[in-house]
């Protein structure tokens, strides 16, 4: 489904990405750990398509095409979706209304019909029992004031009305209480299918406990330095970063 | 809901769509300002002698008048003398009702998406529609009339209703009150009348559609509106004019009047032409609009959405005068390329226990430069009176400009008044978020906009609330990315 080749991504001219070699298959669920700052956001940007990267090297196939050709939206139309480190808010824009804007530009992409207020509504009603998120809160303005958890919470309901091919999510689980957390990893869980994969973006192994991984991922320094199954997260938890570092480090300088 | 993405979707254009004009034989006055051309327009709509008068003496005042330049605009001034003051499509006779307009002139305001067929039309609006120095038609007047309610030309009330034209002319805009008042006092050729009589609450919007046609021509038009004790109308205005090179030049009065108890809401969605991408054209929009609460316990609103005009100078304000009386004024200014507006509002408490609002949203876009300017003023007399008021900028781009002038002035120790400012760009965040969700970076802004002017598109009929969103995202259109 998502192939990335040697990818190297700059920012104001600093090599952040370098040399990035991933394969993800239809059906399987990908950690992506490592200390901050070693990029794992700014992976998940290129993904998505934010401008202020500069891709240097490299190529990335999502189902047959070009990601690194498609414009953010049609990246986001093609079935790719983040689930933001930091949501943004949009002052006066509720939930509702940007995600009604966005399912709609979705299907016209995909040669659907645009769903009518009634279909709308009770798809909304499907998929918000799936994230128990409360309906007020989506009348609201567009995560205007709303607690860290209610955003990631916000992103999920999103990710489930959007319905996406290939979820990344980057740090869902940081802001929430263990509660929302099982809560949040179960709708997570039940969105996934033999059609779909997720990219999970953490550098905590308490979300791996709830959303299983097929393969874990070590980001340091740009690149992947180990790649294992969910035991090396279980490794990581208890040793830490520190002995990958050394490992990297010391074999760079030689 | 439904709304926003059935905008979205009629987004395709670029350009401005009412640009276009039609040529039909008129009956204009020749070039020029002089009192003998302002003795032609009279003797045209057949006036009485006091309002012969009452022009030539603000004429007289405007004369030694100068043009304001304390507004935050730049433009060439016009040459008023090479201006036409009178321009309007010849009719055989004067049609007594709509189905004797002529139907060239009805397939104008097809084209604008307005019918005028009482049939056909959506639910309650009454609409009186001038195009170029007259009014041609005025909706349901039978309907209106059984509840007492006036609603016609301003010609046409001269005549018919003299008593309430001498007795309100001039009495809230003093006809030496501005340079374009005066302008206005001396050479107007028609607008909008409308009389709600006492206990009577208007059924159906009342509206007034202006749309200039004629090149070189000044379009003058007023509009009264009295509402008596205990009554109420909600009033609309809409406008629109073709794409020419020169300027043009749009100098309106309205004024409002409202007794006890009454209530008036006035509402305009302002779609002059802007002028072009190189700022080459549009329409010089210099209007003075005031209403006064005379009596206690009235209440005006005005709500605009300003979207058009080369230069935009306009102050909707309210007088305070009844005790209790309640003033709003609530705005959406919005400017891109090379477009200036300099609005905001005057809100003058008198009376005691006077409660004044005014939200104000300016975006600014390419090369633009939008100004708030509002007064707050607390007379002497006015004890407890209120006033909040939220100025918001949003910026798109970095070669625009935001402006704020705020004037608070304050007789009465006892007053409290509160002022707001935010500044703020559309940030490449917010529109990437909404990328990243599939909406196109066009259809981002427009929601973020409308996001932003919530408060004040709320406060419009639901009819006018879509067309105003949609003027919003095609003003805007191709300002980011
Ligand atoms: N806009 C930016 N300008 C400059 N440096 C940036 C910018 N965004 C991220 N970086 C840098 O890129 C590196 C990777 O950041 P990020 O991808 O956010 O890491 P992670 O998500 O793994 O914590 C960090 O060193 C960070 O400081
Ligand atoms: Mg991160």
């Amino acid at each position: 489904m998502l192939s990335i080749k040697n990818l190297h991504a700059s920012i104001e001219g600093t090599p952040i990405l370098r040399g990035i070699n991933l394969e993800v298959k239809a059906g399987e669920v990908h950690a992506i750990m490592g200390p901050n700052g070693s990029g794992k956001s700014t992976l998940a940007s290129v993904l998505a398509g934010r401008e202020e990267y500069d891709v240097t090297e490299g190529e990335v196939i999502f189902q047959g095409k070009e990601l690194l050709e498609l414009s953010p939206e049609d990246r986001a139309r093609e079935g790719v979706f983040l689930a933001f480190q930091y949501p943004i808010e949009i002052p006066g824009v509720s939930t509702t209304n940007f995600l009604r804007t966005a399912l709609n530009q979705v299907r016209e992409y995909r040669g659907l019909e645009p769903l009518d207020a009634v279909k709308f509504l009770s798809l909304m009603k499907e998929k918000m029992a799936l994230v128990e998120i409360d309906q007020k809160l989506l009348s609201r303005s567009l995560n205007e004031g709303f607690s860290g958890g209610e955003k990631k919470r916000n992103e999920i309901f999103q990710m489930a009305m959007l319905e996406p091919v290939l979820s990344i999510l980057d740090e869902t689980d940081s802001g929430l209480d263990i509660d929302a957390l099982r809560i949040v990893s179960n709708g997570v869980n039940k969105l996934k299918s033999e059609k779909t994969a997720t990219i999970v973006v953490t550098h905590y192994q308490r979300l791996l406990d709830y959303i299983v991984p097929d393969f874990v991922h070590v980001l340091y320094k740009g690149r992947i330095v180990k790649s294992g199954t969910k035991e090396l997260a279980l490794e990581l938890e208890e040793k830490g970063y520190d002995w990958i570092k050394e490992e990297v480090d010391s074999t760079a300088t030689v | 809901m439904s709304k926003d993405n059935q905008i979205l979707e009629d987004l395709n254009s670029k350009e401005y769509e009412h640009g276009w004009s039609v040529n039909f034989e008129t009956d204009e006055a020749p070039l020029g300002l002089n009192e003998d051309i302002i003795r032609w327009i009279s003797t045209k709509k057949e006036e009485p002698t006091w309002l012969l008068e009452w022009r030539l003496k603000a004429f007289k005042t405007w004369q030694a008048m100068k043009e304001p330049e304390w507004a935050n605009v730049h433009y060439a001034k016009m040459d008023l003398q090479a201006l036409r003051y009178y321009s309007a499509p010849k009719q055989s006779k004067k049609p007594k009702n709509i189905n004797e307009v002529d139907p060239e002139l009805i397939a104008i305001y097809e084209r604008l998406g307005i019918s005028l067929n009482e049939q056909k039309r959506l639910q309650g609006i009454a609409i009186d529609v001038v195009l170029d120095s007259v009014s041609v038609a005025t909706t349901f007047k039978e309907t209106l009339g059984k509840l007492g309610i006036i609603f016609c030309s301003f010609s046409e009330a001269v005549k018919e209703h003299p008593e309430l034209i001498q007795k309100y002319l001039g009495s809230v805009v003093p006809m030496t009150d501005n340079y374009y008042a005066a302008l206005n006092a001396a050479v107007f050729s028609d607008g909008s009348f409308c009389y709600i009589p006492k206990g009577v609450r208007c059924p159906m919007e009342l509206s007034t559609y202006f749309r200039i046609n004629a090149a070189n021509t000044g379009q003058f038009e007023r509009t009264l509106i009295v509402a008596d004790d205990s009554s109420y109308v909600s009033y609309l205005e809409g406008c629109t004019a073709p794409q020419r090179d020169e300027n043009q030049l749009h100098a309106a009065v309205v004024e409002i009047y409202a007794g006890a108890h009454a209530e008036v809401k006035y509402s305009t969605v302002q779609n002059w032409f802007p002028g072009d991408k190189d700022g080459k054209g549009g329409i010089f929009n210099f209007v003075t609009k005031r209403g006064i609460c005379a009596g206690d316990h009235s209440k005006i609103s005005w709500t605009q959405v300003e979207t058009g005009s080369a230069v935009t100078w306009k102050y909707p304000s309210c007088i305070l005068k009844g005790d209790y009386s309640i003033g709003e004024f609530y705005s959406v200014a919005v400017t891109n390329n090379y477009q200036q507006a300099d609005t905001g509002t005057k809100m003058i408490h008198i009376g005691k226990n006077t409660k004044s609002r005014i939200v104000s949203k300016g975006i600014s876009a390419g090369k633009s430069q939008n100004s708030y300017r509002g007064q707050v003023q607390v007379m002497k007399r006015a004890h407890n009176a209120r006033n909040f008021s939220q100025c918001d900028s949003l910026l798109m781009g970095d070669q625009c400009g935001a402006h704020t002038f705020p004037y608070i002035d304050i007789a009465n120790p006892s007053a409290k008044v509160e002022h707001e400012a935010t500044t703020s760009k559309i940030g490449e965040d917010q529109i990437f978020y909404c990328n990243q969700r599939g909406i196109a970076t066009e259809d981002a802004v427009a929601l973020i906009v409308n996001g932003y002017a919530k408060e004040v598109l709320n406060q419009l009929p639901m009819e006018f609330a879509v067309e105003a969103q949609k003027l919003l995202a095609l003003t805007l259109e191709g300002s980011v990315g």
